[in-house]
């Protein structure tokens, strides 16, 4: 029984999966990507190796993905976390039709067919607004861990408006409502609500269709979830896998091809 | 002896018109030297067909500006307009022309003559203010034509329609305000003769430039709309007119109709066939075409051929036996396609699906042109509920290097282009 991998290499994280034949996800790693890319790639599909307590020999296909998925070099080829992102969304949540992807420095709409495939997508442009950066940069102002800033921000009852768009002023915003007094969650609870209102109009553009499935880093944050869930007015699909589900969708598109090349030219496998 | 014939035939097109461009620049750098002015015009409607008439020089600032960008100097010159106090979100082009104004000229191919008049449409929105600019610094006559769009709900009147005109009236009535003003700036008389010989020539460049566009049609496709496209585009707008534009567009339609008979293609590899709808990214101007060559995609047709010629690509043929009213006829039907090829691109692009063969669609808004880029969204929208076509939206600019990311449009184009592999994958099982 072949192994297959993905490794996703992200700005902020990268990330490696290995599923077995059946599709099931057998070891994972999850670690900063920090400056070295191709190091960062190479630790972490060992970490997802040596947590599936499986050989190298056995892994068959490797997929690299994100920006850094031409850094994977030791992988076979190369998909982009889009089209991962969807092929790893539909085969935790078949009705997925929609999927919102909100990473470090991106936040992607992507809409796909029933078999995962890509429909239409799109994405931020330019500039960091409404991605998890935008939520690093509150974090950093208001000295909170990242894994915190979602609970703390449902506790708030009256939340500011954030106006600013660009991440980098953010910051002084946010400070800004600090030095008028404003409580930490409400202000936080703010900061969520204006990434939400952006990935919402992204998510607009190709169409909020059936069900919507919510991957990436920042799907982790309780306090985005309740704020979609609320602002779309239906319940996103949140896997347990959310951060992973970029590689994962590496790893089915290399068993693909570990089972297709296994057909013989003209016959059935 | 095919490949002797290959090598002469192959490319000629693109040498001749680099050849002809440097000459021209040549030329310009000349005139500037001396201190001798030019007309400064704009390629959607230059009406190049009148000003040739009194020998005026032309300069095409969109054309200049463009340049320092494919040279990969455009920052130095929008440092020079935005620190003067131009902000970021003005149109580059105009940013560009105002930076070189400042520096008499000074441009990476040579020197460019200041204004002696302005002429322009009002196809782009931003032509009037730009021309305002000129009138400012320079105290000059800027001559402003306005032609009359398409009307009510995309209907449009033609030749015998009593709209139709009035409005070629209107048209005729404000060149024969240029005749003047012309008149009255050289000295010179206007001759109706001279005019029949140079529209006699933009007949013979638009009937090529028509059939150029119409042969791409051939598989695999004869050049690259995007890049070859656009050495072409800029000769029919530079030497429209003259007998060395008409001699080029002869010999491009001969080439062409070589490559078609032999089926010679571009080099690249095609296995996708793409309309482009925009303008060119000119900061990565080689690059941004690779990232779709790379994955085996050619650009067969773009809008900007259409617009940004000032809508010759229709073919319109000027009547030699009357030449005012056929100019005004001419100026209104052409000036009028070029500004529904930037409003309704989808509507000419379903029309040539099939006989193109298109494959996907690629959307190109640019962050400092709202006039071709506005439209882009609900147009996007009109292509997807009146067809499968795939299409790819993508967002640069077409001379701030600033806002060109290159890896984040190379991860969309990527992912475009899975997208495309998928659904051929699914064609070719039948599924």
């Amino acid at each position: 029984m072949a192994l297959s991998a993905g490794v996703d290499v992200g700005s902020t994280q990268t990330k490696a999966v290995i599923i077995n034949e059946g599709l099931e996800i057998v070891g994972r790693s999850l670690i900063d990507t920090g400056a070295n890319v191709v190091q960062a790639a190479e630790k972490s599909y060992l970490n997802a190796l040596n947590d599936s307590g499986r050989r190298e020999e056995e892994v068959a296909y490797v997929i690299g993905t994100g920006y850094g998925r031409y850094k994977v070099t030791f992988g076979d080829t190369q998909v982009t976390e889009i089209s991962c992102h969807g092929r790893g969304a539909v085969h935790m949540f078949p009705d997925t039709r929609t999927v919102l992807d909100m990473g470090g420095q991106d936040t992607k709409a992507i809409a796909v067919s029933e078999t995962g495939e890509i429909v239409d997508f799109c994405m931020n442009d330019k500039c960091a607004a409404g991605t998890g950066r935008f939520l690093g940069a509150a974090s950093m102002a208001l000295d909170i861990p990242l894994d915190e800033l979602g609970s703390t921000a449902l506790k708030s009852e009256k939340p500011v408006k954030i106006s600013t768009t660009c991440t980098v002023f953010a910051e002084s915003e946010v400070l800004s409502w600090l030095g008028k007094g404003k409580k930490i969650e409400d202000i936080l609870l703010g900061v969520h609500k204006s990434i939400s209102s952006r990935s919402i109009s992204l998510l607009r553009r190709v169409g909020l269709n059936q069900q919507i499935t919510f991957t990436g880093g920042v799907a982790k944050n309780i306090g985005m979830v309740e704020v979609l869930n609320e602002n779309i007015g239906k319940e996103l699909n949140v896997s347990d896998e959310s951060h992973f589900m970029g590689a994962l969708g590496a790893a089915l598109f290399a068993m693909d091809h570990i089972k297709t090349s296994r057909i013989p030219a003209g016959g059935q496998a | 002896m095919n490949e002797i014939k290959n090598k002469e035939m192959v490319g000629r097109g693109t040498r001749e018109g680099a050849a002809l461009f440097r000459d021209w620049f040549q030329d310009l750098t000349e005139k500037a030297e001396k201190g001798e002015t030019a007309a400064y015009v704009f390629v959607m409607g230059s009406i190049a067909e009148i000003l040739r008439v009194f020998d005026l020089p032309m300069v095409f600032p969109e054309i200049h500006s463009l340049q320092t960008a494919v040279r990969h100097v455009a920052d130095d010159y929008l440092n020079v307009a935005e620190d003067y106090g131009y902000s970021p979100d003005i149109c580059g082009y105009v940013k560009a022309d105002f930076a070189m104004q400042m520096q008499n000229g000074k441009h990476p191919m040579g020197q460019i003559p200041k204004p002696g008049i302005a002429v322009l449409t009002n196809a782009c929105n931003t032509y009037l203010k730009w021309g305002e600019i000129w009138e400012r610094i320079y105290d000059i006559p800027m001559v402003s034509i306005d032609v009359p769009a398409t009307r009510e709900a995309g209907t449009r009147t033609w030749p015998g329609d009593e709209q139709f005109e009035r409005e070629k009236r209107y048209v005729k009535t404000q060149l024969k305000e240029l005749i003047e003003i012309c008149e009255k700036m050289t000295g010179k008389k206007f001759d109706i003769d001279k005019l029949r010989e140079i529209l006699g020539h933009v007949n013979t460049m638009s009937t090529g430039w028509k059939r150029v566009m119409e042969l791409n049609q051939s598989r695999p496709s004869l050049f690259n709309a995007l890049t070859d496209g656009t050495v072409y585009l800029g000769m029919s707008n530079v030497f429209r007119g003259t007998p060395e534009g008409a001699e080029f567009f002869t010999r491009l339609v001969e080439e062409m109709e070589y490559m078609s008979a032999n089926g010679i293609g571009t080099l690249t590899d095609e296995k996708y066939r793409l309309s482009f709808i925009g303008v060119p990214c000119y900061p990565i101007f080689r690059r941004f075409n690779e990232m779709f060559t790379e994955w085996g995609g050619a650009f067969v047709m773009s809008t900007y051929l259409w617009f940004a010629s000032g809508g010759t690509n229709l073919g319109v043929q000027y009547d030699l036996d009357n030449p005012m009213d056929s100019l005004a006829e001419g100026v209104l039907i052409s000036v009028r396609d070029a500004m529904d090829s930037m409003f309704h691109p989808e509507l000419t692009v379903l029309d040539k699906t099939n006989d193109f063969n298109i494959d996907g669609v690629v959307y190109h808004p640019i962050k400092s042109c709202r006039t071709t880029s506005a439209g882009m969204a609900d147009n996007r929208r009109a292509l997807m509920e009146n067809s499968d076509l795939p299409s790819l939206f993508i967002e640069s600019d077409m001379m701030d290097s600033r806002v060109v990311g290159e890896a984040q449009m190379k991860n969309r184009i990527d992912a475009f282009f899975e997208g495309l592999a998928s659904r051929k994958a699914k064609e070719a099982i039948g599924a």
